[in-house]
């Protein structure tokens, strides 16, 4: 099943940095999203899966998608800068991605495996820590809400 | 029975992807849309921590991220907006009135 998902999750990230127009990318992108959800499932962490389709896959690709159509953008256009970018970058990631796995894969060989539902986190648990240690970094949320609703409405006003 | 590790080496590479579509894109939206795949990667690698170390407050950190991540969306949606109808373009090269 990890693999599974993994693959799936790969494969949509590589998507993304492959089409050209952004409504595919941002299609891909909910594909990753929604496999990152399994994967969630299956570290036991039933309530942040729902959050991550509803938050994540629903809502804000939602936002994305709208935009997208609202500007009516089409392909992207290539420069000098971005050929660059591209001839130095691509060796330059995948060696880092390479180096960091490898790290990740042989840094602790006695680590024990992760179980499935091990660790069970429902939506009654995290709410309980929610709202008993992490009361006031949730009331600062918040507050960091309604600034970006504020935000929001007076970036995206028309002058007049 | 996936070992913790695994998880964090996918995490890794969606990160790593992330980073390279920032760099290699050049259009303004899907170099955000890279953003949240980075921010992605790391509630991943949050969530396999909370369950190796049997903690839940792991899990409520990436419920923050997911808050944050949604603020900075939508702020960031309407910049993006506000420039595209001064500067009738997605392209970030374009948007050079700061460059000398």
């Amino acid at each position: 099943m990890f693999i599974f998902f993994g693959a799936i999750c790969v494969g949509g990230a590589i998507n993304l940095l492959r089409q050209k127009h952004p409504i595919d990318s941002a299609l891909s992108l909910v594909v990753v999203m929604g496999a990152l959800a399994g994967l969630y499932l299956l570290l036991g962490a039933e309530f942040l899966a729902a959050i991550q389709v509803i938050v994540y896959a629903g809502a804000i690709m939602v936002l994305f998608v709208f935009v997208i159509m609202l500007l009516n953008a089409g392909a992207e256009e290539h420069t000098r800068g971005s050929r660059i970018a591209l001839l130095f970058g691509v060796p330059a990631l995948l060696v880092i991605s390479v180096l960091t796995t490898w790290l990740a894969l042989k840094s602790e060989p006695s680590a024990k495996a992760v179980q499935v539902g091990a660790l069970y986190g429902s939506a009654q648990e995290i709410g309980r820590l929610l709202f008993n240690d992490f009361l006031l970094p949730f009331e600062i949320t918040s507050v960091l809400i309604l600034i970006a609703i504020m935000g929001a409405v007076v970036l995206a006003r028309r002058e007049s | 029975m996936v070992h913790v590790s695994y998880y964090l080496a996918l995490s890794a590479i969606l990160f790593s992807c992330g980073v390279l579509g920032f760099l290699i894109k050049r259009n303004i939206i899907t170099i955000f849309m890279s953003i949240e795949l980075m921010l992605n990667a790391v509630n991943l690698s949050f969530v396999a921590f909370a369950s190796y170390w049997h903690a839940l407050s792991g899990q409520v950190f990436v419920f923050f991220v997911m808050v944050v991540a949604a603020a900075e969306a939508s702020v960031g949606l309407a910049i993006i907006i506000a420039v595209f109808r001064t500067r009738e373009t997605l392209n970030p090269d374009r948007v050079n009135l700061l460059k000398l």
